[in-house]
């Protein structure tokens, strides 16, 4: 490498310079792309935390705090913390049946189900929301004998929960999948062989396999709950201090031209995201470290 | 011999995890979505299509589905060169950025909206440098664009960045010996390995812009026919209470997500069929865990 190279290096292993030329770009190419892409991620990545961050605290710490401890903004983060309460739980006994009926069995119709756990990645927030109140709401199928029975479920806390739940449910299930796939059958079959039953096996051999994606899934699944906002704001009616979640209490802090609070409130979403991205480089390193044994012990056995 | 519903396995548990992952999903998410199309079915052909394609809505699918678009091939392009850089490159805080990328995942739209807005706000860092040469960008659809092109972000550096790392250097080599310049081995020998990841990526990124909405409210500025958004017109159509009119295009949307799921799922087999292919040339290392962690992780 020319001594102009040396802030942005090529990875190639030293070789003859000759070799190293051939697959490798010139210097100047190398740099060019570099800033390129390190400006395109700064201007849509770092920017908007930097500016969470920076208008959340201009008025000082005193204002932020003060902001976070309004009686609305208390009742929203509460409200947030019980529909994550509930449906994260769900939708992590979800994930782990499903991970397990999918990774651990061939049957017909597999990849229909896939596809289906899918779903909400694909249908608008929005629409997500919309179902329920078509469902439940008051011109809805069985909007009309629930209010009869005296039951509330749009506008009110049941229906920010069922909404949350729809849109959150494959986290847990899409990041147990390729774990579980990947581990294969083989230690599972051991176990059983040797005399474990089946929640012995799956406790003792399955989940300790698989606990760095399941916490990753978990932790995932619980980032968007508390942050999802299209769906939730279709259900909510959003009615102060009842039916606001965080987010929705942003919006409304927001349009009232409140700028620092509403900024104060979402800097606690954003270090929850900030947090969500470090458990997942975790995990990714040791996901990374158990396949590299995996390959070298295969490696040996190929010897 | 009869087809068996199920292959034979000594593993127990699979009637009850098969079992309950069907009935939450019927719960959660099949008896809900009938009831919208069964209540899209009380509305007659004609009524349906006043609603569905009536300008307003016609004029919102254009931003919807043409902001998504241009969005997704700016991922497309950018998508190809971060992660091309993460891989190929090594320069300071690098692990940073590359778990950075996934903040678009994490970040709640809602703060993303109010952030975006704030940047380019033509009193904004980004927003008064652009709107001194003439150009806004918030509260014009430029601004959806730029929202879009946020949340879409994550998925093209994901899905090519496990392929160029399994890439052999070898074909590289064998390209270059063969008097290949490197334009012309990146355009004829990596480009079509890279090509079903990247499209991939491509159209979850396009599935993921159409129907977002917390980050573009904010930041488009919502006036009827010129940036008002297909969701957010379907909320409008609930707050004005007229349920028969949101639900005719929040089926339209539906169709849509479908259309896109499928497409996406066909890009994904071919992108792993394609993987499958190049890593049986692997240095004879049983391959199968290797691959499909990679494909998988980047098809969330």
């Amino acid at each position: 490498m020319t001594a102009s190279a040396s802030w942005v290096t090529q990875n190639v292993p030293s070789r003859p310079r000759a070799a190293t030329k051939a697959t490798s770009e010139p210097a100047a190419v190398c740099w060019l792309l570099t800033g390129v892409a390190l400006i395109f991620l700064g201007a849509f990545l770092f920017l908007p935390l930097a500016v969470v961050f920076g208008t959340a605290f201009q008025k000082g710490l005193s204002f932020y705090f003060s902001s976070l401890s309004e009686p609305d903004a208390l009742a929203a983060i509460r409200l947030t913390l019980l529909a994550a309460g509930i449906a994260v739980p769900l939708n992590l006994v979800f994930g782990v049946a499903a991970a397990w009926a999918i990774g651990k069995f061939e049957f017909i119709g597999k990849s229909v189900l896939i596809t289906l756990i899918d779903l909400p990645f694909s249908v608008s927030p929005v629409v997500s929301g919309l179902i329920y109140v078509l469902l439940f709401g008051l011109q809805g199928l069985l909007g009309p004998w629930l209010i009869a029975h005296g039951v509330r479920i749009i506008f009110a806390v049941p229906g920010i929960v069922l909404a949350t739940i729809f849109v959150t449910f494959p986290f847990v299930a899409r990041e147990l999948l390729p774990m579980m796939q990947a581990q294969g059958n083989d230690e599972e079959e051991a176990a059983l062989t040797l005399g474990a039953s089946g929640w012995q096996t799956f406790f003792r051999v399955t989940m300790p396999n698989v606990k760095w994606a399941l916490l990753y899934g978990v932790i995932l699944c619980n980032a968007r709950a508390m942050g999802e906002f299209g769906a939730v704001s279709v259900v909510s009616g959003h009615i102060r201090g009842l039916t606001n979640t965080m987010p929705l209490h942003i919006e409304i802090l927001y349009n009232d031209y409140q700028f620092v609070a509403a900024f104060a409130v979402a800097s606690l979403l954003a270090l929850l995201a900030l947090l969500t991205l470090v458990v997942k480089s975790i995990v990714e390193w040791n996901a990374r470290l158990q396949l590299a044994e995996q390959v070298s012990a295969g490696e040996e056995v190929a010897r | 011999m009869a087809v068996r519903f199920k292959q034979r396995s000594i593993i127990p548990g699979f009637g009850l995890a098969l079992g309950f992952t069907l009935l939450y999903l019927c719960l959660i998410a099949l008896i809900p979505l009938s009831a919208t199309f069964l209540k899209a079915s009380t509305l007659t052909w004609h009524q349906f299509l006043r609603v569905a394609l009536a300008p307003r809505a016609m004029a919102s699918y254009r931003l919807s589905f043409g902001g998504s678009l241009v969005a997704a091939l700016v991922n497309l392009v950018f998508g190809v060169l971060v992660a091309w850089v993460l891989v190929r490159y090594e320069f300071p805080a690098k692990r940073l950025f590359d778990s950075l990328v996934d903040l678009p995942f994490a970040l709640p739209t809602a703060v993303a909206g109010i952030a975006l807005t704030t940047i380019y706000a033509p009193n904004g860092w980004l927003g008064k440098p652009f709107a001194a040469i003439g150009i806004h960008t918030a509260y014009s659809q430029l601004g959806v664009v730029i929202a879009m092109t946020f949340i879409g972000l994550p998925f093209v550096v994901r899905t090519v960045q496990p392929v160029l790392e399994d890439l052999d250097k070898e074909l590289e080599e064998a390209a270059a010996s063969l008097g290949a310049g490197r334009w012309q081995t990146f355009r004829r020998v990596l480009l079509p390995s890279i090509l079903p990841a990247a499209l991939t990526g491509f159209a979850l990124a396009f599935a993921r812009a159409v129907g977002e909405y917390g980050s573009v409210i904010f930041i488009a500025g919502n006036m009827p026919m010129r940036t008002e958004i297909t969701p957010l017109l379907i909320i409008s159509k609930l707050q004005e209470y007229d349920y028969a009119g949101a639900t005719a295009i929040a089926v339209v949307m539906l169709v849509a997500s479908f259309v896109l799921l499928l497409a996406v799922n066909a890009l994904q087999r071919w992108s792993s069929r394609q993987r499958t292919n190049e890593s049986a040339v692997d240095a004879g290392l049983p391959s199968s865990n290797l691959q499909s962690i990679p494909i998988q992780e980047a098809s969330r």
